[in-house]
């Protein structure tokens, strides 16, 4: 669950628990294949304290970690090993990735592994929430734990038929083979039997030494790279049942809005309509609820549309009818010039900016966003017998399932959230309002399969959107150029809003990304939090508030770089200081993404590393073309290290090429490097895409954008040329990092801090749009 | 009312309103969802199927305009550039979420089929129709560039 910071797990699963085998106790059969390994969770009294859980993030996501083999892996007779991926594929590679690990130490051919797709059920498969850049982050261990514990009753088994010593064999590429004689058992030979051995403990478990890894640590292939080419993988927009109705909503034009009457005359003349549903809408708070309003459903999609279209449907548009961003925008900028409430407070900032040899002071402003995934939301439901079914694109099925449940007045058992692949998810298909549109509507039609799909102008006006933010920094530099006081205030709608309607501050989630833990090495440091209502439904966007935060710190120290004659590069160091743990003394609580900072302490040296790493590869300081110039920009967000080096080039008629581009990362350690560098190329993209040309803005209550033809996302033709990512070899003394989200940061001023290097122009504001040409 | 239409090399009458897309026609009469939905204006290349060899937005043509034409969509794809194309897209492990990529694979084939050596420009020219928000664009002027190789050599 999203916010999971305000409200931790504190039940005792965090910890992995021990595994045993039930199957011997009939509890499981047929779990996923038939005749195979089939191994279960054995229920311990609670383990371990809640003090010592707490010191791993995954321990405070709903229902914590399974390592249970028996949730994850089944084998047949025939040797097929099945993984179980119980997180969302929406082109992080997770259905890669998340069974190489369990292959890996399972010791299991990658030919004979299928993954199947887990359903939303987080008490067998530990969180499924797919978000936070945690995939790996958080089940790396688990899964790994999953297949050597697999492996080993492999061994077991195979050592008790030949009579030998368990010390005796080894698992080898899907053979057990007896070392001292050569014997061999296949997997397939061993599984029924090795199913009702005991499963070992975690403490008698042997996890592979990282050498002996196979397949981590590799580019492995994508699960659904050939489906996908041939136009075989299925998405949530493409599921196809008998007598299948399809639907689609208008909803209020004005977030809070309502229906207050309509006319569906025309629209019940159009062929193929079968029937017009109102749906309530939610009073606040929005949560994950559907926004209401009027749906059509008929026997396809173009009726179902024609229908919509001919509506007649007169609105009450509520309170935020007047939300104008303009008028928010000066409004938000005010803010951000007064003193507001206190969330960082090192030395005495206050005094030493007043007594500064010299003052810089900037603004930067950046835009609602909406996160546009390829697929819009599509979920399809049916109810048969009391048993509720849902197919849906849906980054938390857990909690779909949850709000299902509730909505239809269910028991959680009695429905069941399959995920298909997930064309793109970007936060937005972490809100299941869509999923629970599509309940409401099988109901109304009896329980009949209805597919209800998003168009792409639903997608852009009745989102939930990357917050809006003014954020304001002043700094004061002694004689010598040195940096001895720096006050940033940020001003933004905050996510928990969706919760709290009333809540006007960032949330601690919020603050640190990025902006209370920004690791600076300066004295006198303050930051403040100014207030902000939302007007809209405000939700997470790939990386979240490390987007404003990064791009208006990362600006303002390549203009405080500027203004003291230094280079960008070694003035980012220089304010980054040496490489030590940073302590962030002051702050009450440190977000630090769910983790505990002494398995992720904020390391400046790792920092300082992808700094020096990234100005290394990319040539940091060479001679560019005229019209060419470098910017660069560093972020730790989601744990994990990035920095980016950007080289644009600036035509007379203000026309921006960007002829390449290098990212350092460092995550820790590497499942899949391929994966890695993929994400990290889109991530660069969709900064480039932010940084250009998106923007979603209100005008009288209503989103004026409504497709890709106004909400401009970048396109090949504006795509860097080159893009170098660099990974900093795995450390498996540390603990693995995020990769999903934290390439996206510090994109953005990279490139802004390279326009300014090429033109003199700096730009503050976000998108850059015509700036350039002005 | 009915249209005819020749679809991945199989004749097909679909009962449905002429004024359809093709792009529902396809998915909901023909049951080909190989073909996905992104804008549904022309916008985004999602929808790409190849009308009489030249690459269409199927969400932006109505299904009476191919009567007796000949269209293919991913699912029916052959020939030379294809079979390139869909390997240099293995190779190079061009799709992240994927849903964008039949309409990328059914462009760069119909660009190769008309360009077998196309430069930066002409990919520039025959892609920017289709919008990846996952940003797969490096790979897949990559996989294009090879996939041109691989047809000659
Ligand atoms: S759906 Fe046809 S171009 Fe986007
Ligand atoms: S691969 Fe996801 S939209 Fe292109």
């Amino acid at each position: 669950m999203p916010l999971d910071q305000n409200s931790p797990h504190d039940e005792s699963l965090g910890a992995s628990p021990g595994v045993s085998n039930v199957s011997r106790r009939g509890l499981l059969k047929g779990i996923v294949a038939v005749g195979g390994l089939v191994l279960a969770a054995r229920i311990l009294p609670p383990g371990p304290s809640v003090a010592q859980t707490a010191a791993y993030g995954a321990a405070a996501m709903p229902h914590g970690t399974v390592n249970a083999p028996s949730a994850f892996i089944s084998i047949g007779k025939d040797g097929i090993v099945t993984i179980v991926c119980h997180r969302s594929e929406m082109g992080q590679g997770v259905r890669t990735g998340m069974p190489q690990i369990v292959a890996d130490e399972l010791e299991a051919d990658w030919n004979k592994v299928r993954v199947v797709n887990a359903t939303g059920d987080e008490e067998k498969y530990g969180n499924q929430d797919t978000d936070g850049s945690r995939s790996t982050r958080h089940f790396m261990k688990p899964m790994r734990e999953a297949g050597a514990a697999a492996r080993s009753m492999l061994e077991m088994t195979a050592a008790k038929r030949w009579g030998v010593e368990p010390g005796e064999v080894e698992a080898r590429n899907h053979e057990i083979v007896h070392k001292a004689s050569g014997r061999k058992f296949g997997y397939g030979e061993l599984a029924e039997e090795a199913a009702s051995l005991e499963v070992p403990a975690n403490d008698e478990l042997r996890l592979k030494t990282p050498d002996q890894f196979r397949y981590i640590g590799k580019g492995l292939p994508l699960a659904d790279g050939f489906d996908i080419s041939v136009g075989k993988a299925k998405y949530g927009f493409d599921t196809w049942m008998e007598g299948m109705k399809y639907a689609v909503v208008a909803r209020p034009p004005v977030f809070g809005g309502k229906v207050v009457s309509v006319d569906d005359s025309e629209a019940l003349k159009i062929p193929g309509v079968e029937k017009i549903v109102r749906i309530e809408g939610t009073p606040a708070p929005a949560k994950f609820q559907p926004l209401g309003g009027v749906a059509v459903i008929a026997s396809n999609t173009w009726a179902a549309m024609k229908g919509r279209d001919a509506l007649k449907i007169t609105w009450d548009d509520g309170p935020h009818k007047s939300y104008d961003s303009e008028a928010f925008r000066q409004q938000m900028l005010e803010t951000a010039r007064k003193p507001a409430k206190v969330v960082r407070d090192d030395g005495d900032a206050e005094t030493e900016l007043g007594k500064a040899a010299k003052k810089i002071e900037a603004e930067y402003y950046l835009p609602h966003l909406a996160q546009a995934p390829m697929e819009p939301p599509a979920a399809t439901t049916r109810i048969v017998d009391g048993k509720c079914e849902v197919w849906s694109c849906v980054q938390a099925p857990q909690v779909t399932r949850t709000d299902i449940a509730e909505k239809l007045g269910m028991k959680l058992e009695d429905v069941t959230v399959h995920v298909t692949l997930l064309g793109g998810g970007f936060g937005r298909k972490s809100k299941p309002d869509f999923a629970i549109e599509s309940a409401i509507l099988s109901k109304e039609m009896g329980g009949a399969p209805v597919k209800l799909l998003w168009t792409r102008e639903d997608d852009i006006r009745h989102g939930y959107y990357h917050t809006v933010s003014a954020e304001r920094i002043d700094a004061g530099l002694d004689a010598n150029g040195k940096v001895t006081a720096w006050r940033h205030r940020s001003v933004a709608p905050t996510i928990t809003s969706i919760f709290m309607p009333d809540t006007k501050h960032q949330g601690a989630f919020e603050l640190g990304m990025g902006l209370v833990d920004v690791p600076f090495d300066i004295p006198n440091l303050r930051c403040e939090n100014g207030e902000a209502e939302a007007h809209a439904r405000i939700g997470w966007f790939r990386s979240v508030s490390n987007i404003p935060h990064a791009f208006a710190i990362q600006s303002f120290v390549a203009e405080l770089a500027a203004a003291a004659g230094k280079d960008q590069k070694d003035f980012l160091l220089e304010l980054l200081g040496p490489p030590r743990v940073a302590e962030l003394k002051s702050l009450d609580t440190l977000w630090n993404y769910g983790e505990s900072t002494k398995v992720y302490p904020v390391d400046v040296g790792r920092l300082r590393h992808v700094v020096e790493l990234v100005a290394d590869k990319a040539g940091w300081g060479r001679q560019v073309p005229k019209g060419h110039g470098l910017g660069i920009a560093a972020h730790r967000s989601f744990v994990t290290y990035v920095a980016t080096v950007v080289e644009t080039a600036v035509a007379e008629d203000g026309t921006l090429t960007i002829p390449r581009v290098d990212v350092a990362i460092d995550c820790g350690n590497v499942v899949n490097p391929e994966r890695i560098r993929a994400q990290v190329e889109g991530a660069c993209i969709m900064g480039l895409s932010l940084a250009l040309s998106s923007e979603i803005s209100f005008k009288d209550g209503r989103v004026v954008q409504g497709n890709y033809d106004d909400y401009l996302v970048a396109r090949i033709d504006q795509a860097p040329r080159e893009i170098n990512v660099h990974i900093v070899p795995s450390n498996w003394d540390l603990a693995p990092g995020g990769v999903g989200e934290p390439g996206v940061p510090p994109f953005a001023p990279a490139l802004t801090n390279a326009i300014f290097a090429a033109t003199g122009k700096r730009i503050r504001t976000l998108p850059i749009g015509d700036q350039l040409k002005a | 009312m009915a249209v005819s239409f020749k679809l991945n090399g199989k004749p097909v009458t679909l009962e449905v309103d002429p004024e359809m897309p093709l792009l529902w026609a396809v998915r909901e009469f023909a049951g080909l969802t190989g073909t996905k939905f992104g804008c549904g204006m022309a916008q985004c290349g999602a929808c790409t199927m190849h009308v009489e060899g030249q690459p269409t937005r199927s969400c932006s043509m109505a299904v009476g305009d191919v009567e007796g034409q000949s269209v293919t969509t991913i699912e029916g794809l052959s020939g030379k550039a294809a079979t390139a194309v869909q390997a240099a897209w293995e190779n190079i492990q061009v799709p992240q979420c994927g849903y964008c990529q039949s309409g990328q694979i059914m462009s760069a084939v119909a660009l190769l089929e008309q360009t077998p050596k196309p430069n930066d420009e002409d990919i520039n020219a025959a892609m920017s129709g289709n919008i990846c928000r996952c940003a797969t664009y490096v790979r897949i002027r990559a996989a294009i560039h090879s996939a041109s190789d691989m047809m000659e050599g």
